[in-house]
């Protein structure tokens, strides 16, 4: 990376090439960021695995109750329980996804599990039409290539079954051919899958113990040394707080700004004030718009 | 001391109990529904949004506390998706589908459905000819499964009874959902299909045409057409009819992958490909009235002209529900895909 011609752009904070603009009609932009490949098909492995137990659970109980109403009310609770079963399949093969995803959450279990849910790619309401379009889509693959695949050889001969698989195969990795991972179904409803991860608000690392800082005074100069990538590198270092680190990163810091280190001086206390300094100053900066990308910054 | 402490420290105290409170919220809703949630809280939400898309603003232009700035994204999206999400109960939905959002998909798609009915009937006349001229045709169209003893070796009296025979008569409603359940999955494919350009939805729905053809082909050879078409048509008028919609609504989304006219691709696939999605919920109701007339209706009712009368019914009856031109009260605004900008 240090060979490219202009580092400053080089290592700028780390670009997501999934953060979509999303413009709420207040005018902010909420920076989505959709869902990765691997992440949807986990969800949707997780789906599955969730609907063939309850297809299990929903059998077993099936054919429990049906002998039990084969001995108490006999063909009637029999036929009652087959259709039961036969709906409930119904239900279940075309409109578990559907069903999931038309609530407040907007989201299948297993998208819920990896963190992620169904939004409109126009940032307007998703509604029922699209929802119902994204998933009818899932016969095409879905459940076509696995009948391809699962095709009995009586019935097809080789070669057919193989051509169908490369076939239905275009539509099932279509989502890793496309820069927005957009699957078939989401292309025709006009959706997308984007990350909602549920943050907690972490410490503020800038509002700590004040008179343990009162030692440190740094030169202007000597803060200068560093911009927001930096700060934001220590502000992980310092969330995480892993002794060796801390030490090691104190040490180089030190180093840069020609810092003496005092006799009772801790390392955790060095790097919290500068920390503390730095942030203060590039936020001054930043009032007077500008912005400091990295310490290559000069501008 | 006070001075010691970072502006963008003193910003985020301020203002960090509204957002732990639309967090609280936030999270309630997103377990249950937003039924949970009191008139009070239901009034704050907005205006909670609104505080925390405003934070987010002022804390990415004054603070550099990257923790903070992710926290108020993903609050801000979560609430976002809260307050702009759809507010339609699932009975108001409902009342729209019916009244409104079906008959116009299905109107908008006219020209699709017509070509599958077209698609249909050829795939009928072409096996009816081929296999009255030649037997061995019906092998051809008619998948093994199907046939169920019809095949051309089977006496005129056979034939005739799997017309009348109440052989089902046990288990009428089983068979009624299996129908439909088979139907079903049969005409959503035909719609998913259409994603390929429409090409295979066309020769599904021909193969559909090929079957019907062959089996009339076969019941004319023994002078048993006509309680054939009362057998067929009883629940078929409205099985197939759903089936050329499904493969009309395919069709259309294949057409607007090809040829997307002046808008994107992408945004003509996504604009069809919902009112197509429409059209495709319609159909599965229409065929949960055809399984219930296949499985009940055919079995109980054993006259033929009974069942051409009933078939002739439903076909006028889904015709003028659907085709029938009327006054659509004027609100397109939920579907159109600009209703973000517009707002701003």
């Amino acid at each position: 990376m240090a060979k490219k011609p202009t580092p400053s752009v080089a290592l700028a904070v780390a670009p997501n090439a999934r953060i979509r603009e999303l413009i709420t009609p207040e005018g902010v932009d909420l920076r989505l960021q959709l869902a990765e490949a691997s992440e949807r098909a986990a969800a949707f492995l997780l789906d599955v695995a969730i609907m063939v137990g309850a297809l299990i659970a929903m059998t077993i109980v099936v054919i429990v109750v049906m002998i039990l109403a084969g001995v108490a009310g006999g063909q009637a609770g029999f036929e009652a329980m087959a259709i039961i079963w036969l709906l409930g399949f119904f239900v279940l093969r075309n409109f578990y996804f559907t069903l999931f995803e038309l609530t407040s959450r907007a989201a299948t279990p297993g998208k819920r599990i990896m963190g992620l849910r169904v939004a409109s790619r126009n940032g307007a309401a998703l509604t029922a039409d699209a929802i119902f379009g994204r998933n009818a889509m899932r016969e095409l693959e879905v459940f076509l290539p696995a009948t391809f695949l699962f095709a009995n050889g009586h019935d097809v001969d080789a070669l057919l079954s193989t051509l169908g698989i490369v076939w239905t195969g275009v539509f099932v990795l279509f989502p890793l051919f496309n820069r927005d991972r957009l699957r078939v179904g989401d292309i025709v409803a006009g959706t997308w899958v984007v990350k909602t991860p549920r943050r907690r608000l972490l410490r503020d690392m800038a509002d700590t113990d004040f008179a343990a800082h009162r030692a440190f005074t740094f030169t202007h100069a000597q803060i200068d040394a560093y911009g927001i990538k930096e700060l934001h590198v220590l502000e992980e270092v310092l969330r995480r707080y892993e002794a060796q680190t801390v030490a090691a990163v104190a040490a180089r810091i030190r180093g840069k700004i020609g810092w003496t280190r005092g006799d009772t001086e801790g390392d955790g206390d060095f790097l919290d004030a500068y920390y503390r300094a730095l942030r203060g100053r590039l936020e001054q900066k930043l009032l007077f718009g500008k912005r400091r990308r990295d310490k290559f910054d000069t501008a | 001391m006070a001075e010691l402490r970072l502006k963008s420290s003193r910003f985020r105290a301020e203002r960090e109990p509204d957002w732990r409170r639309l967090e609280a919220l936030l999270t309630r809703v997103e377990k249950g529904s937003a039924a949970s949630l009191s008139v009070d809280e239901l009034i704050a939400a907005p205006v909670l949004y609104r505080a925390a898309l405003s934070s987010l603003s002022v804390a990415r232009a004054t603070s550099l506390d990257q923790s903070l700035i992710d926290y108020l994204e993903s609050l801000s999206a979560r609430a976002y998706f809260l307050v702009y999400g759809s507010r339609v109960t699932a009975l108001e939905r409902a009342g729209r589908f019916f009244a409104r959002d079906w008959p116009q998909a299905a109107q908008s798609m006219w020209r699709e459905t017509l070509i599958c009915f077209g698609l249909t009937l050829i795939g009928t006349l072409v096996a009816f000819i081929l296999t009255t001229q030649d037997p061995n045709w019906y092998g051809a169209f008619m998948p093994a499964g199907m046939a169920g003893g019809r095949d051309p070796a089977a006496t005129t009296a056979a034939l005739r009874a799997t017309l009348f025979d109440n052989y089902h008569s046990k288990g009428l409603s089983v068979f009624a959902t299996a129908l439909f359940t088979h139907n079903s999955g049969v005409a959503l494919m035909a719609f998913a299909l259409g994603f390929a350009f429409g090409v295979p939805t066309a020769m599904l729905e021909l193969q559909n045409g090929c079957v019907l053809g062959a089996i009339f082909a076969l019941f004319v050879s023994h002078h048993l057409g006509v309680d054939l078409g009362g057998w067929i048509f009883i629940h078929g008028v409205t099985e197939l009819f759903a089936i050329m919609l499904a493969g009309g609504g395919g069709m259309r989304i294949g057409w607007a992958l090809a040829f997307p006219g002046r808008r994107t691709r992408l945004a003509a696939a996504a604009e069809e490909g919902r009112r197509a999605a429409t059209l495709m919920a319609g159909v599965v109701v229409m065929l949960l009235c055809a399984g219930l007339l296949e499985g009940i209706g055919r079995q109980v009712i054993q006259v033929t002209w009974i069942r051409y009368a009933i078939a002739a019914s439903t076909g006028v009856a889904w015709l003028s529900y659907l085709y029938v031109p009327r006054n659509w009260p004027s609100s397109e605004r939920s579907s159109q895909p600009d209703a973000v900008n517009a707002h701003g």
